[in-house]
């Protein structure tokens, strides 16, 4: 069974503080740490589970610049047995169709069985690339999977429905599943992991080699761009408690005696 | 003359009230026409209440749509939407939202905004507001110019729902063909178990969040929680980590709840988290970010750490109480 995995790398933001940059479309990414976005990395295991349990080959993907190779070394440490780096400046300013292609025309010119990827990524959050991924490839999807086996050559996912409701549907293979957190509990990847990976070569592929018109993708393809980022207004918002942790938690204490808490 | 389409999302069978947000947002963008779609089994009976609010409603009623399949309705929908050629298809940014959107955005070449909080302008092109990096920072996103249209999908509260104006909207039966998705079948629906608690009728929730760090930290919330009659509840984080279970879990993808008092500690206070606290909770937020989104919905906020926060909190409620 060959399982390729679209991988992104993202700063982690979930306990900062966020700023806008000066060009007024990105954050400032001084002394942000990167990483592997987390939805992409139960995405990683899912493949290497199914791998272990019926055989075959995982291959991580990933589109960016230099700096992207290392969620690639990441998913190699993790036990993925081939990563592919697309990397060319054509691909910069790409919108969600735009990563969807780039990723179509690699994924299309290899043998595989099942896409796998995050359904989201923590940083823009469009959550587009899965559905459009599988649109182009013309294979059935699902998303929000919550759990994902093969069984008798079909693979048999539960995904999210709302209202913490799940669905189970069986998908005819090849097939996209776009992953929820929490599916599994991804291994853990030591530095001495990274380490043993870090000679393995992986191959760069550009538009060219993947016989992609440069306008087709980046800026020049974009349908949808980013004009600007703010920060949220206000609004009313909470009333924030002042002083020093014992003051706010004394204010705190009298607020829950008002609204009937004690 | 602009003429929009809304797709109606179904919840347990009833008409989820997105439509209504939708059919407003889409009259706001332009829409001197719009259309409502509405896919299931049985389900002729809502274009009544659809007919009210939408110009025209077009019902495929079908045992193929019994169960809702991104994959069928892609399938049904892309020769519809290039029938009808709607200059914008609006769906609910929710999970049944997002199974399709994507497809018909490739299938009809047309652009794909998502998740959007807010539609500023929409002439030949769209400029819209979204959330990214986790409700941190909003986006101002534009769709250019597009001769095929635009699909759009709005998140649910967003945007005013419509009242009904007794549109009088005309009703269509349409045709669905046979053998519509091949490659993806429904097998069954599963409710995830009950658990030994249930969030949903306490009083007083205290939630956690990814700010707890490691498992064992829980032991500080529920001392916190056991000196205040309170229940344990959490965000998706948590679950996801197996430190508690799924019927802990607030939130869209998770359980709603509705307390009188929600005490969200190390809880960043995403939308998704936030669509399950119903019922005007009174609402204290603990967290160490002071830009976390949380506070802006809560009605008191702390900006400290939890692991010194949490302990002082629970000494001093315990001498309040005597």
């Amino acid at each position: 069974m060959d399982i390729i995995v679209c991988v992104k790398r993202v700063p982690d933001t979930a306990e900062l503080e966020v700023e806008i940059d000066r060009s007024g479309t990105g954050i400032e990414e001084r002394d942000l740490a990167y990483g592997i976005n987390e939805w992409d990395n139960f995405a990683i295991e899912a493949a290497l589970a199914l791998k272990e349990e019926h055989g075959g080959k995982v291959t991580a993907v990933t589109i960016g610049g230099e700096d992207d190779e290392e969620v690639l070394r990441r998913a190699l440490a993790m036990g993925a047995d081939e990563a592919l780096h697309l990397m060319d400046s054509a691909f910069d300013g790409s919108d969600a169709q735009g990563i969807a292609t780039i990723l179509h025309k690699a994924i299309s010119a290899r043998p595989f069985d099942l896409v796998l990827t995050g359904a989201v990524s923590s940083d823009r959050s469009s959550g587009q690339v899965g559905g459009m991924l599988a649109a182009m490839l013309g294979i059935p999807q699902v998303v929000l999977a919550t759990d994902l086996k093969i069984e008798n050559g079909k693979a048999v996912v539960a995904h999210e429905v709302e209202g913490g409701l799940e669905r189970v549907v069986e998908l005819d293979l090849p097939a996209m599943v776009s992953v929820q957190t929490g599916l599994n509990e991804p291994r853990y990847v030591s530095i001495r992991g990274i380490r043993k990976v870090s000679s393995m070569e992986i191959p760069v592929q550009g538009a060219g080699d993947l016989g992609l018109d440069a306008v087709a993708v980046g800026e020049a393809g974009a349908m949808v761009t980013v004009e600007e980022l703010f920060l949220p207004p206000k609004g009313e918002g909470a009333e924030m408690l002042e002083g020093d942790d014992e003051e706010m938690v004394e204010q705190l204490v009298a607020k829950l005696r008002e609204q009937g808490g004690l | 003359m602009a003429n929009h389409m809304v797709i109606v999302e179904l919840a347990g069978g009833e008409i989820d009230d997105s439509a209504f947000e939708l059919a407003q947002a889409a009259r706001a963008a332009g829409g001197d026409s719009v259309a409502a779609v509405v896919l299931g089994k049985d389900v002729a009976g809502h274009a009544e209440a659809l007919a009210d609010t939408f110009d025209a409603v077009h019902v495929f009623d079908d045992a193929q749509l019994e169960v809702f399949d991104g994959e069928v309705a892609a399938a049904l929908l892309v020769p519809f939407i290039e029938r009808t050629a709607p200059a914008l298809v609006l769906l609910p940014h929710t999970n049944n939202g997002m199974d399709l959107a994507p497809a018909l955005a490739v299938k009809l070449g047309r652009s794909l905004l998502t998740d959007l909080i807010a539609i500023e302008s929409a002439e030949n092109e769209i400029t819209a507001v979204r959330t990214m990096y986790g409700g941190k920072a909003h986006a101002r996103v534009k769709a250019k110019p597009n001769d095929k249209g635009h699909v759009l999908t709005l998140r649910p509260g967003s945007f005013t729902a419509a009242e009904s104006p007794g549109a009088g909207g005309s009703v269509q039966a349409e045709v669905v063909p046979a053998g519509l998705g091949a490659g993806r079948r429904y097998v069954e629906s599963v409710t995830p178990d009950a658990g030994d608690v249930d969030i949903t009728q306490a009083e007083i929730l205290v939630a956690v969040g990814r700010g707890i760090e490691e498992k064992e930290n829980l032991e500080i919330i529920d001392s916190l929680a056991e000196v205040l009659g309170a229940t344990v509840a959490c965000s998706r984080p948590v679950v996801d980590k197996n430190w508690l279970p799924k019927s802990r879990q607030i939130g869209t993808s998770g359980l709603s709840v509705k307390p009188k008092i929600y005490i969200a500690v190390g809880i960043s206070g995403s939308f998704q988290h936030m669509g399950g606290v119903k019922g005007g909770a009174y609402i204290i937020a603990i967290n160490k970010d002071p830009a976390a989104p949380i506070f802006g919905v809560a009605d008191v906020g702390i900006v400290g750490d939890l692991f010194d926060i949490v302990p002082i909190l629970e000494e001093k409620i315990d001498e309040a109480k005597g």
